[in-house]
């Protein structure tokens, strides 16, 4: 089962080090990483998107809370926060299928960065299931490069608005 | 907490924040990159540095000072290859909760990442054997990390903290300093209060009809042994230690069962597979002691413990105590009732009976045990012992009774061949007026040699117990039980003269072969105050009883008499 971690750090030189070393001594493997530095310079946020069942990420929240450099570790319930992602694809098109392209650009809620003769740069940002959704849909077309960040999540405030 | 004083070196600041912790005597090997430190060394008056052979040395000989004294173990090395050198050492402090602050020197900041002479990454390295690192880019944050280190390293659950500092740094002029007074002193730092409750602790414990405290290295690091043995009194229960705990509770009380695990004693072992409640005292469910979910199949299962990531990390457990052993115990002692328990302890008394510990001690070759007895008894079990690894140090486990904490060292959870000699002179600097005793293999012994220099140097009384097999005892013991006596490259075709070797560095030594020269032996290696080395020649199949085979657990247990069966 996919969990994903919101992990408060300081933000030192070798603290990603340190967290992500934790994950390759105990064999945990990170589906996604992403870090950047919160309003306060002196912390940054990290989520960690990892497969495992209960136990597993029991047991990484508590070696993860031993490091002197983690602050705060949340399990984040899916249901009770939002968990979005960004990518960037580039594709190809051709004078047959432009139009279908830019449809499905629309409908998706696309942005478009770049248009060439034979291409699209477009932008896509959703939930992780989204974003695999729009891979699926351009592969057809021929994806000549992708760039994806990595899940980035934050609780609602109100829990039980969900 | 910082304040701003005149302007000092990095160097000369690092040596006043170890003088003004408390640190009386450090361990280490100078180099390019360290000379700064080591200069303003030269003017300490409070710390002795002890100049040792091989940076391993030096770690492991501040292990035995801390795992002897309670205290912080200091080390230094210079950077690189000197760095690397302490590896092993802050593994195996690591794998056994041992607080101890490596200071290593670093390359110049404006050479760091060029590969440059004597440079390795020596904080990207340790990482995942460090309890906290650092690398310390500005003499401005030294006093800072220096506080945390130290806070680290004592605080808590025990461990290796590393400061690499750059040979710039060590130089430059600060004028940042600490205020408050750090400390080294064991059981210093303010421990966070016990969570869990103690009440519903204690009811399990009184609702039990057969219970068993096991009790680990925890024990040994919370100094909570005056704890441990009124509860263990007061609850009538009987205690059982880890390998670790050896000491934490008197081996010769009557509640004791001894050690349990692997080569625990098999009443040890019995009471575990027996006991309808466990009670788990800083130890960490080792896949040497319980390697199955079904460990203590018939009991509630306790467990005590400052690092919650020990809570159902191997075993899972019923009753969960967060916190310092010492105050955690505190807190359960009043709801403590005494209970009629003459029905298990007489069960434990019969399997203490007729499972002994035991081996064939006919024949005129000398049975290590039996030496290891006469050790015990000739030095009243007061010396510190110190070991290597493999068969000698389970015999030691087995035959010399631990009573008192912080006497028994041991690389347990790393199993470290080569600590034992270092550790021992790491505890006889820490404890000059105790007999300190290693007791190593020729195995083991051989790859620490060199600081037979170290002890030569300063005159140190560390008495060597070495005894001989020609054979990686214990690597020869698997062979023949479970590779069919296929001995593939277990046995020394070369020792050298170890008498001689040892003479070499001006310590007194002597060989025996026969039982009859048992005697003089153990006279002659226990004469007086000064340093000696016993070189016993022991039978090469001698084995370590009892066993249970790696992979199996408590049902499975070999009994020395069970011998005949396993071998047909």
């Amino acid at each position: 089962m996919k969990h994903t971690l919101s992990i408060l750090v300081n933000n030192h030189p070798g603290v990603m080090s340190h967290v992500s070393g934790l994950f390759t001594r105990r064999g945990y493997n990170i589906d996604s990483i992403a870090v950047g530095v919160t309003d306060n310079p002196e912390v940054s946020s990290m989520t960690i998107v990892l497969n495992g069942d209960d136990f597993v990420v029991g047991q990484v929240k508590n070696q993860l809370l031993k490091l002197p450099d983690v602050l705060r570790v949340q399990d984040m319930a899916y249901a009770s926060s939002v968990q979005r992602e960004l990518v960037l694809v580039s594709f190809s098109i051709s004078e047959n299928n432009r139009s279908e392209a830019l449809t499905i650009c629309n409908g998706f809620d696309v942005k478009i960065l770049e248009m060439t003769e034979d291409s699209l740069l477009i932008e896509f940002s959703g939930n992780s299931r989204q974003v695999s959704n729009i891979i699926a849909v351009l592969k057809p077309f021929g994806i000549r490069e992708i760039s994806r960040t990595g899940q980035i999540a934050i609780a609602y405030r109100n829990q039980n608005a969900v | 907490m910082t304040s701003t004083t005149e302007a000092i070196t990095g160097g000369r600041l690092m040596v006043e924040l170890l003088e003004e912790a408390g640190v009386e005597i450090v361990f280490g090997y100078p180099g390019g990159a360290i000379l700064p430190f080591y200069d303003e060394l030269y003017h300490s008056k409070k710390i002795k540095h002890i100049l040792v052979r091989h940076e391993q040395g030096a770690i492991h000989m501040a292990e035995g000072y801390a795992r002897s004294t309670g205290k912080l173990g200091v080390c230094i090395a210079t950077s690189g290859p000197g760095a690397t050198n302490l590896i092993t050492g802050l593994t195996d402090a690591k794998m056994d909760s041992i607080p101890i602050l490596a200071i290593t020197g670093q390359v110049s900041t404006d050479a760091i990442g060029t590969d440059a002479f004597q440079e390795a990454d020596i904080f990207g390295i340790t990482i995942p054997i460090t309890k906290y690192n650092a690398l310390i880019k500005k003499a401005d944050d030294l006093a800072r990390h220096f506080e945390e280190a130290i806070k680290i390293a004592m605080g808590g659950r025990p461990g290796p903290v590393l400061l690499d500092f750059p040979k710039d740094v060590q130089l430059e002029k600060t004028s940042v300093r600490k205020a408050s007074a750090l400390k080294i002193a064991p059981h210093h730092y303010e421990r966070p209060k016990v969570k869990g409750d103690p009440q519903e602790f204690a009811d399990a414990l009184n609702q039990a009809k057969r219970p068993l405290l096991y009790v680990g290295g925890g024990a040994i690091n919370s100094f909570a042994s005056a704890e441990i043995k009124a509860l263990a009194e007061k609850a009538n229960a009987p205690v059982t230690t880890t390998l670790m705990g050896l000491g934490a509770f008197p081996g010769t009380h009557t509640l004791s069962v001894g050690m349990l695990g692997m080569h625990g004693t098999a009443y040890a072992n019995k009471a575990v597979l027996e006991c309808d409640y466990i009670l788990n005292l800083g130890a960490r469910f080792d896949d040497r002691v319980a390697k199955y979910q079904d460990f203590a199949p018939n009991a509630v299962r306790a467990h005590v413990d400052i690092d919650a990531a020990e809570f159902n990390k191997r075993i899972n457990v019923d009753h969960i105590l967060h916190g310092d052993l010492k105050d955690a115990i505190r807190e359960i002692l009043p709801f403590v009732k005494g209970g009629d328990r003459t029905g298990w302890i007489s069960r434990i008394q019969t399997l203490k009976q007729n499972h002994p510990l035991d081996y064939d001690n006919s024949g005129e070759s000398i049975k290590p045990q039996d030496f290891l007895n006469r050790v015990y008894t000739k030095t009243k079990g007061e010396a510190i012992v110190s070991t290597d690894v493999g068969q000698h140090q389970m015999w030691a486990a087995q035959y010399y009774l631990f009573d008192k904490p912080n006497t028994w060292l041991t690389s347990g959870g790393l199993g470290t061949m080569g600590f034992g000699l270092p550790a021992a002179i790491g505890a006889k600097f820490g404890n000059p007026d105790k007999t300190v005793i290693c007791v190593t293999g020729d195995g083991s012994f051989q790859m620490c040699i060199q600081e037979l220099a170290t002890i030569a140097q300063s005159k140190l009384g560390v008495k060597i117990l070495l005894f001989n097999n020609n054979f990686l005892g214990m690597v020869r013991q698997w062979q023949e039980l479970f590779y069919e006596e296929r001995f593939s490259e277990s046995q020394w075709s070369y020792n050298p003269n170890f008498v001689k070797l040892a003479e070499a560095y001006d310590i007194p030594a002597m060989r025996i072969e026969k039982k009859s020269e048992i005697d003089k032996g153990v006279e002659f290696f226990l004469k007086d105050s000064g340093s000696a080395l016993i070189e016993v020649m022991i039978p090469a199949e001698e084995k370590v009883f009892p066993m249970i085979p790696a992979g199996k657990s408590q049902q499975d247990l070999i009994e020395f008499k069970d011998l005949g069966k396993l071998k047909k």
